[in-house]
C-alpha cells in the first residue's frame, strides 16, 4: 500500500546544493591542475619548484578530481536520490552538515598538505594519517546518515541505485581503513605498517577497488537514478540489474593484483587477478547494456537533450574502458602496456569519458531543480558536451599511441640482441603526444569552465527556496527544451 | 519480467547490506590473507639491510618530492628490462621499504638498481638541472634542495618507529641516528669535493646530500654490479 506522499519541500536539498557547488569548484581546480601537470610533462620549465613541481602536482590533481569533484558529485546525487527513493527526509540534517563541511575541509587539507610535500606516496591514498582519520570520521557520518534514511524509508523496496550506493559505502570504508594503517612519526609523517611487496599488494587491492567502488558503483547509481528520469523510460531489465550488481561487487575485489603483474607477488595471485579481470567484462557490460537499452524508444531525444548525450557517451566509454581494462590485465598485453602512457590513456577513458561525463549529466539534471529554475543555456550545455567529447578523445588516443610507442621502444632489440633504444630516446619519441594530450586537456577544461559559467547563471536566476505563490509540491520542472 | 525471488531482499535493508558486505569481502580475503603467511613473499634475503639514518632521510625526501610518480622501482623478469636496469626485483628485497615504491609509470627510468651506476657528482649536477646532463630530459630541477638544510630532528624517532615495526636497528644506531647521518653526509660531501665540486657549508649539509645517499644505496644490497663486471658484462643503459 502506498505511503502518504511527501512533498518535495520536505526533503533536505541544502546539502545537495552544497555538494553540487563544491564538486564543480573542485572539478575546475582539479582539471586546471591536471592541465598544468600535462604541460609540465611537455615543457619542464613549467615546474615551479618546490610547491608546483610535477611530483607534488600530480597527486593534487588526482585527489582533487577523485575526492573533490567525483566524490562531491556522488554525495550530491546520493543525497538527492536516496530521499526521493525512500520518500523521507535525510536521517539527520546535522550529520548532513558535518558531511558537507567536513568533507570539504578534508579536501582543503589535502590540497595544502600535498603542495607542502606531506605525502605517504601510495597512489590515491597519499594523505597523511590525521587526514586519513578525518576521512574515516566523515565517511562514518555519511554511512550513519545514509543507512538511517534507508531504515526510516516510506517505500518498501530499495531501488537499484540504492544498492550501488550501499556497496560504495561499505567497500570504501573497508579499503580506506586497511590501506591507510600506518605508524605516526610526527603529526604529518608516518610509516606504513606493511612493507615492500605486501604493502604493494594491499595498496593495489585499494587502488583497483577505489576505481571499482568510487569511480564505478556510485556512478552506476547515478546512471540508474538519473537516466530513466531524463529519458522518461524505465530501466531496461530488473533481472539484468540484479545479476550485474551482485557479480560486479563480487568480482571486483579479486582483481587488484593485475596492477602487479610480473612483480614478485606470488604467481597464483596474479593469475587469479587476470582471470577475474577478464570475467569482469560481463557485469560491466551488463551495466552498460542496461543503461544503453534503457534509451530504447528515447533515442530521438538525444538530438536535443545535452544531458542524455552526456549519459549515452558516458555509458559508451564505460563499455570501452571496461573492455580495455581486462585486456590490459592479460599478461601478454600487460607486459607491453605496464609503466607506459597506455595506462594513463586507459584511466582517462574511464575517468573523463565515463565518470566525468556522467557527473556532468547528473549535475546538469540536479542544479536547475535545486534552484527551482530552468538551465540558463541549453546551447552552452550542448557546446560543453561536444568540447568535452572532442577533448577526451584527443587525450585518450594520444596516450594510446604514446604508450604503445614507449612499450615497443623499451623492448626493441638489435639483431645482436642488444637494446635498440636508450631510455631518453623513448622520452623524446613521445614528446609530441604530451603536447597533444595537453591540447585535449585544454578542451576538456574549457568545457568544464563553460559549465561553471552556465551553472552560476542558472543559480543567479533561480532561488534556493520554493518560489512564492507556488504550492510546496508544485515545483516547476526544469531541464526542458 | 522481474525476478520475484529477489524482491523480498530489496525490502530488507539490513539483510541486503550484510549480504553485500559478505560478497565484497571474499575476493580481498583470498588475495590478501594467504600471501601474508606464504614463504618467500616477505622473507629476508642475505645482504638486505635496513637503510642507514641518512639514506632513510633521503628516501623520505624522495617520497616528499613525489619521485615515485615518474620513476618505478620494480624490474620485471624480461630480457629487455634486466639488460637495461639489472636483475629483476625479488620478493625479500622490499622488507625495509615502508611504503613500497614500485611506482606505476615510467616517465623516467626505473631506479631500483641505479645505485653505483653514476658517481655522486653526476647526481649533484643532475639534481641541480637534469638538462645539464641530458638536454632531452623532462625531469624537474631540484636546485632548491641544495639550499634547504637537511632536517635531522626526527631521524631518531623514525628509527625508533621502524625498530618497533621490526627493522633490525640496534640501540646504538637509534641513539646515534643524527650523528651517524651527519657522518655519512660528510663522506658524500667529501666524494663530491674530490670530484671538483666546491661545496659551500650549506650545500654540504643540504637535503640533496641525503637524496644522493639514498639513490646510491638503491639495489646495492645485491652485489650484482660486481658480479656482472667480473663476468665481463656491460649491464645497464
Amino acid at each position: 500500500m502506498p505511503s502518504p506522499a511527501v512533498t518535495r519541500s520536505e526533503y533536505d536539498m541544502s546539502v545537495v546544493r552544497g555538494f553540487a557547488i563544491s564538486a564543480l569548484v573542485w572539478g575546475v581546480v582539479g582539471m586546471t591542475v591536471g592541465l598544468l601537470a600535462a604541460v609540465q610533462l611537455a615543457a619542464p620549465a613549467f615546474n615551479l619548484s618546490p610547491y608546483l613541481s610535477f611530483g607534488r602536482i600530480r597527486p593534487l590533481h588526482t585527489n582533487a578530481v577523485i575526492f573533490g569533484f567525483t566524490l562531491g558529485t556522488v554525495f550530491a546525487s546520493s543525497y538527492y536520490g536516496v530521499q526521493r527513493l525512500c520518500r523521507v527526509r535525510m536521517f539527520s540534517d546535522t550529520l548532513s552538515r558535518i558531511n558537507l563541511w567536513g568533507w570539504n575541509a578534508v579536501i582543503v587539507a589535502a590540497a595544502v598538505s600535498l603542495l607542502l610535500g606531506k605525502s605517504t606516496s601510495k597512489e590515491y591514498a597519499e594523505l597523511e594519517w590525521p587526514i586519513d582519520i578525518a576521512i574515516t570520521v566523515v565517511w562514518v557520518v555519511y554511512a550513519i546518515n545514509f543507512f538511517g534514511t534507508i531504515a526510516r524509508r516510506r517505500e518498501k523496496g530499495m531501488y537499484v541505485a540504492i544498492w550501488f550506493w550501499i556497496a560504495t559505502i561499505l567497500s570504501i570504508a573497508l579499503l580506506h581503513i586497511f590501506n591507510s594503517l600506518e605508524r605516526p612519526v610526527s603529526w604529518m609523517k608516518s610509516y606504513s605498517i606493511y612493507a615492500g611487496l605486501y604493502d604493494a599488494n594491499i595498496q593495489w587491492w585499494y587502488g583497483h577497488n577505489a576505481v571499482g567502488f568510487l569511480l564505478t558503483t556510485p556512478i552506476l547509481g547515478m546512471m540508474y537514478y538519473f537516466l530513466p528520469k531524463q529519458a522518461g523510460r524505465p530501466i531496461f531489465s530488473h533481472r539484468l540489474s540484479i545479476v550485474h550488481f551482485w557479480s560486479l561487487i563480487f568480482l571486483y575485489m579479486w582483481a587488484g593484483p593485475h596492477h602487479l603483474i610480473y612483480s614478485p607477488l606470488p604467481d597464483w595471485t596474479q593469475t587469479l587477478a587476470t582471470g577475474f579481470s577478464v570475467m569482469l567484462i560481463l557485469p560491466s557490460w551488463g551495466g552498460m547494456l542496461n543503461g544503453l537499452l534503457t534509451l530504447r524508444g528515447a533515442w530521438d531525444k538525444l538530438r536535443t537533450d545535452p544531458i542524455l548525450k552526456l549519459f549515452a557517451v558516458g555509458i559508451t566509454f564505460y563499455g570501452m574502458s571496461t573492455f580495455e581494462g581486462p585486456m590490459m590485465a592479460v599478461k601478454t598485453v600487460n607486459s607491453l602496456s605496464h609503466f607506459t602512457n597506455w595506462t594513463i590513456g586507459h584511466v582517462h577513458s574511464g575517468a573523463l569519458g565515463w565518470v566525468a561525463l556522467t557527473c556532468f549529466g547528473a549535475l546538469y539534471y540536479m542544479i536547475p531543480r535545486l534552484w527551482h529554475t530552468q538551465l540558463y543555456s541549453q546551447r552552452l550545455a550542448e557546446l560543453h558536451f561536444w568540447i568535452a567529447t572532442l577533448g577526451l578523445v584527443t587525450y585518450v588516443t594520444s596516450m594510446w599511441v604514446s604508450g604503445i610507442t614507449q612499450g615497443l621502444m623499451w623492448r626493441a632489440v638489435n639483431p645482436d640482441g642488444s637494446l635498440a633504444y636508450t631510455f631518453i630516446e623513448s622520452v623524446a619519441a613521445i614528446h609530441i603526444y604530451d603536447w597533444i594530450r595537453a591540447a585535449g586537456g585544454v578542451l576538456f577544461l574549457s568545457g568544464a569552465l563553460l559549465m561553471f559559467y552556465n551553472v552560476v547563471m542558472t543559480i543567479r536566476q533561480g532561488s534556493a527556496g520554493v518560489p512564492e505563490g507556488l504550492p510546496a509540491g508544485a515545483v516547476p520542472v526544469a531541464g526542458g527544451r | 519480467m522481474a525476478w520475484n525471488w529477489h524482491r523480498p531482499l530489496e525490502a530488507k535493508g539490513v539483510t541486503f547490506t550484510v549480504l553485500t558486505l559478505l560478497t565484497i569481502l571474499v575476493g580481498g580475503l583470498v588475495e590478501l590473507v594467504p600471501p601474508y603467511f606464504l614463504q618467500g613473499t616477505i622473507d629476508p634475503i642475505d645482504g638486505v639491510k635496513p637503510y642507514t639514518a641518512l639514506e632513510l632521510e633521503g628516501r623520505d625526501l624522495y617520497i616528499r618530492e613525489g619521485c615515485n610518480n615518474c620513476h618505478s622501482q620494480m624490474i620485471r623478469p624480461f630480457k629487455a628490462e634486466t639488460d637495461r636496469y639489472g636483475p629483476f626485483t625479488m620478493p625479500g628485497e622490499g622488507i625495509y621499504d615502508r611504503p613500497f615504491l614500485y611506482g606505476s609509470r615510467r616517465t623516467g627510468p626505473d631506479l631500483s638498481r641505479v645505485g653505483g651506476k653514476y658517481p655522486d657528482s653526476w647526481h649533484w649536477i643532475h639534481f641541480r638541472n637534469p638538462r645539464e646532463i641530458e638536454p632531452r630530459s623532462i625531469m624537474p630541477p631540484y636546485a632548491f634542495m641544495m639550499e634547504s638544510p637537511l632536517d635531522l630532528s626526527l631521524t631518531k624517532k623514525k628509527l625508533e618507529v621502524l625498530h618497533d615495526l621490526g627493522h633490525d636497528y640496534d640501540e646504538a644506531q637509534i641513539q646515534n641516528a643524527a650523528e651517524d647521518a651527519r657522518a655519512q653526509a660528510e663522506r658524500v660531501a667529501a666524494s663530491l669535493r674530490k670530484d671538483g665540486k666546491a661545496l659551500s657549508d650549506a650545500e654540504a649539509h643540504s637535503e640533496t646530500i641525503a637524496l644522493i645517499a639514498y639513490i646510491q644505496r638503491l639495489g646495492t644490497d645485491i652485489r650484482w654490479r660486481e658480479a656482472a663486471a667480473g663476468a665481463g658484462g656491460g649491464l645497464g643503459r
